[in-house]
């Protein structure tokens, strides 16, 4: 039951993938990465990241996603694939990503990777303990990245404002 | 399910599609939701690795929360400055915007 | 009481070096009083040495040393020290006093001098330099004062360096004495080679397994120095000439103390000497003290004939030390210093008189020290006459005064010398009587010359006036210790040499065996200490002269009532024609031999100097012509060609090819090259990703 769930997830995460990096509406795009990324949040439960996923699915598709929905709509009207569709280069392009995804293939099914686990150590859940990691190991790094959070809000707020 | 190829060959096609993205797109919001996907297959990895890599913290999540973090600060920022080209050249073609200009 | 000495001479070596750095520091701005700091110094230096004389002398103190180390290793130990003994503490004395009575002197001879200052700091420096050779306890500290003896008097003889003469005179004498210094070096070095040692009390008991040719040599070569220093045959040249300086210098320094340190450094060596070196060194003095002698005869200037009466002098006292009669040499090198400073210091005034009187006829052209233009000064300058003639009577010999007690007994030794040695020996007495004669003739012409008579120019002889208190209250002290009863004292017999001095001096060893613990009775088969000869060591040496006084005093007198009889005839009463005298002395060639200086200095020059000169012109000939001429100048044309031909590669090739080909190639890639400065951040992406598949591809390791 699991391992199908699994595929699914993976095939659900792939078909949406190709449609963001094809589809010629970019509304279709922006749907299709919603998919994408609530798979990605699957997978994180499969990982046991119950943190992770949970975030996910709060900051990606809560916030990100909605962001991008929004630039999109200011841009573009709907349903006009004016300038949405037009791609460039799309040979070479596929040319290189698909050699990119050959090299890591390559690497994942030619390396003899470590198999072990240690999720029976997490217990009830990662929340207290990355919290814990958070606010002890790594304080100066949190403390860093909030300030940056927040030059970049303030950034993006001072940029997109309306010039005087 | 229970090794780690799988997860990792997850991330290598999105990280591939992000790629295939960013290069073959015109529109800046579309680049933008590559580089999301290419966010999101290092993210798989980071998870998978400290799953998989037989580490009793949990290093491999804050890694990732810092790059959704980063993620939400660089989609405001760009979004930001998208819109403002927008407004000033009334288009979210990147190769109309290859001159700078003040 | 020994520290009380050591601190007080210690005083007396640095008290004339810090009036020295003190005139040079602060002298410019004291300008003409500065004779007072010199002046209580050396007054102060002579107080301390009389305390040490009455201390050592009359007291019969027993000798203090000191020493503290001065270059210490584990192979090699070099002490400097303190020595003080009888001999010490009367030269101490002499030195100071003569260096006191001439800076007095000295503050009315050089009055006017512009740079007066730098006069008295100089003999402040001379003071101190000779102050350390008498207090040296060993060859090397000797050494290193000899040096800085020889530097002061350089640079007294040139202090009037304007005047090209002066000048000379100071090289040459510096030159001359540095090849007897080298020699005085090697023969240290040699010493302490052998003994490792350089402590004059330690070496006498060292020398025991050194050849005795070695010792020979080794005390051959030490007395080098004595000989370039106490201006001996070969190397005498330079002290006639070195009264180009002011003559209270000559009075201290070329008459009565440095000239005498070669004299006080051979009595040093004196106890390591073999018989084979003191054999040469007397034959030395007696060359010297004849030859001298008889060249001081034709001179005309009045300090040349003290000049070489000096270096007469001085062979006396070196012939006496090589016959093994040191106490008199000793007792002549003190009495020579009292009068023959006097007599320079006479002389000094006559010339300080003349001098003004020619300045007040404004007569530049008239040379002051030439004995032509004097004559009748005895009226005219009383304290000088009555003082040089009292100077005079003491170095002719005459009885009551000083020098004849010292001849007599220098000559009383050469007798012993020949008695004990016959054959050749006869010369040195023979040149001992013969110098004395003839000193007894020349010092009286001299006196005739300048005080006796008619002025030979009246003009002159009306402006002379009597030198100032401050030039003749030396003269008259100096006067007084040229009489015999100062050095007999208690006893004052004129005719015997027993007294004081006598005493101080025999009771002084040459090797302090209490100090230094040594084995004096080493067994060495020539050394002078224990035998002088087979069945001759030196009491003997003292017994045979004692033997031999009676002789010598007879004979001494003789030959000097002769030499003044003679000078008289033909100089007072004028009874022989001194034309004649002088043909007949032209046909015999004595003449020309005695006024050419015995052709030393043309042999001197004809062999050493011209052709070192001709060698220097043949080596700045080959080096201007050939060498830089040549070959320099030619690598220069050389240098100009290849430049001149880089000029043009340099910029046909350097410049126009590669400096403007690189630009012109930066220029060229940089217009292919600026369109992939697109500005579409796709393309670079492209460009990353294909850099990420070559270095897949070069690295083939997946």
């Amino acid at each position: 039951m699991s391992s199908l769930l699994f595929l699914f997830l993976i095939v659900m995460i792939i078909i949406s993938a190709v449609i963001v990096a094809i589809s010629s509406q970019l509304i279709h795009s922006a749907v299709a990465l919603l998919f994408t990324l609530f798979g990605v949040a699957g997978l994180y439960v499969f990982l046991y990241a119950d943190f992770m996923a949970a975030t996910q699915v709060i900051i990606y598709v809560g916030g990100i996603l909605v962001l991008i929905i929004f630039g999109v709509m200011l841009t573009n009207k709907i349903n006009t694939p004016s300038i949405a569709s037009s791609s460039v280069n799309q040979i070479i392009g596929f040319l290189a990503s698909s050699f990119l995804l050959l090299l890591q293939f390559a690497v994942i099914f030619k390396t003899d990777w470590p198999q072990k686990t240690f999720n029976e150590s997490w217990g009830t859940g990662t929340t207290a303990k990355i919290g814990n990691l958070l606010l002890q190991d790594y304080l100066l790094a949190f403390e860093v990245i909030s300030i940056l959070l927040l030059a970049a809000l303030i950034g993006a707020a001072f940029l997109s404002r309306r010039s005087s | 399910m229970n090794d780690i190829q799988s997860y990792l060959a997850v991330a290598s096609i999105l990280f591939s599609l992000g790629v295939f993205t960013v290069i073959t797109r015109r529109n800046a919001i579309a680049i933008l939701m590559g580089i999301e996907l290419i966010l999101n297959a290092a993210n798989i990895n980071f998870i998978a690795f400290n799953r998989f890599g037989g580490m009793e913290r949990l290093d491999g999540h804050i890694f990732a929360i810092f790059v959704i973090v980063l993620a939400a600060a660089e989609a405001a920022v760009a979004l930001a400055i998208i819109i403002n080209l927008f407004k000033n050249i009334g288009t979210v073609d990147v190769d109309q915007a290859k001159e700078l200009r003040g | 009481m020994d520290n009380n000495l050591i601190i007080l001479s210690l005083f007396i070596l640095f008290l004339p070096l810090l009036s020295f750095i003190s005139l040079l520091i602060v002298g410019k701005r004291l300008g003409e009083k500065s004779h007072f700091i010199a002046l209580s110094i050396i007054g102060l230096t002579f107080i301390f040495s009389a305390y040490i004389f009455y201390n050592i002398i009359i007291k019969h103190y027993h000798p203090v040393s000191v020493s503290i180390d001065w270059i210490s290793s584990t192979s090699i130990n070099i002490p400097l020290g303190i020595y003080i003994d009888g001999v010490t503490s009367i030269m101490l004395c002499v030195v100071s006093l003569i260096s006191s009575l001439v800076h007095l002197y000295s503050t009315e001879y050089m009055k006017g001098d512009k740079r007066y200052t730098r006069y008295f700091a100089f003999l402040g420096l001379f003071t101190f330099s000779m102050n350390g050779i008498i207090l040296a306890d060993s060859l090397i500290m000797m050494y290193l004062f000899w040096e800085l003896v020889g530097l002061s008097s350089f640079l007294l003889i040139g202090f009037w360096f304007e005047k090209d003469s002066a000048a000379n005179a100071s090289k040459k004498a510096f030159l001359t004495n540095r090849v007897g210094d080298i020699g005085m070096f090697i023969g240290m070095m040699i010493i302490f080679y052998h003994t490792k040692t350089f402590q004059l009390h330690a070496i006498p008991g060292l020398v025991s397994d050194m050849s005795s040719e070695i010792l020979t040599c080794a005390g051959l070569l030490i007395f080098m120095g004595a000989v370039g220093k106490s201006a001996q045959f070969p190397l005498h040249i330079w002290l006639p000439d070195a009264m180009e300086g002011p003559t209270p210098v000559s009075a201290l320094i070329h008459a009565a103390t440095m000239v005498a340190a070669g004299v006080y450094m051979t009595i040093r060596i004196f106890a390591f000497l073999t018989v084979d070196a003191l054999a040469v060194i007397s034959v030395i003095g007696a060359i010297t003290a004849m030859m001298a002698a008889i060249i001081a005869i034709t001179r005309n200037d009045i300090k040349a004939v003290l000049a070489y009466s000096t270096i007469s002098q001085l062979g006396y006292m070196i012939m006496g030390l090589g016959v093994g009669a040191y106490v008199a040499g000793f007792f002549h090198l003190v009495t020579h210093a009292m009068f023959k400073a006097c007599l320079f210091l006479c002389s000094g005034s006559v010339i300080h008189a003349m001098h003004h009187s020619l300045h007040k006829l404004d007569d530049h052209d008239t040379n002051p020290q030439d004995m032509n233009n004097m004559g009748g000064l005895m009226y005219k300058m009383p304290i000088t006459f009555a003082c040089m003639l009292i100077a005079t009577f003491a170095i002719a010999g005459v009885p009551l005064f000083s020098g004849f007690l010292s001849k007599d007994a220098i000559l009383a030794g050469t007798l012993a010398y020949y008695h004990a040695h016959h054959g050749w020996t006869i010369i040195i007495p023979l040149a001992g009587f013969g110098a004395a004669l003839i000193t007894a003739f020349y010092m009286f012409r001299l006196i005739f010359l300048t005080f006796a008579g008619n002025p030979k120019n009246e003009k002159i002889h009306s402006n002379v006036h009597e030198s100032p208190k401050a030039m003749t209250t030396p003269l008259i002290i100096l006067s007084i210790l040229s009489f015999a009863f100062i050095f007999t004292l208690p006893n004052i017999n004129p005719l015997s040499d027993n007294g004081w001095f006598e005493h101080s001096l025999h009771e002084t060893k040459l090797v302090d065996t209490h100090h230094h613990n040594l084995n004096i009775n080493s067994e060495h088969p020539r050394l002078v200490i224990q035998h002088f000869d087979k069945n001759y060591n030196l009491n003997e040496v003292e017994h045979h002269i004692h033997d031999q006084h009676d002789q010598a005093m007879f004979l001494s007198l003789l030959v000097a009532f002769i030499g003044i009889l003679l000078s008289s005839l033909f100089y007072f009463f004028n009874k022989f024609s001194i034309e004649k005298a002088t043909y007949f002395m032209k046909k015999v060639g004595l003449f020309n031999l005695s006024r050419r200086k015995f052709y030393i200095d043309s042999i001197y020059n004809n062999i050493i100097y011209k052709p070192f000169l001709w060698f220097c012109s043949l080596a700045s000939r080959l080096d201007w012509n050939i060498y830089d001429q040549t070959f320099i100048d030619s690598i220069g044309r050389r240098t100009l060609d290849l430049s001149d031909r880089s000029v043009k590669a340099d910029y046909d090739w350097l410049d126009q090819k590669i400096v403007d080909g690189s630009a012109r190639l930066v220029e060229y890639f940089n217009n292919k090259l600026k369109h992939t400065q697109s500005g579409i951040i796709q393309n670079y992406l492209m460009a990353g990703i294909l850099g990420i598949v070559i270095i897949a591809l070069l690295f083939q390791q997946i």
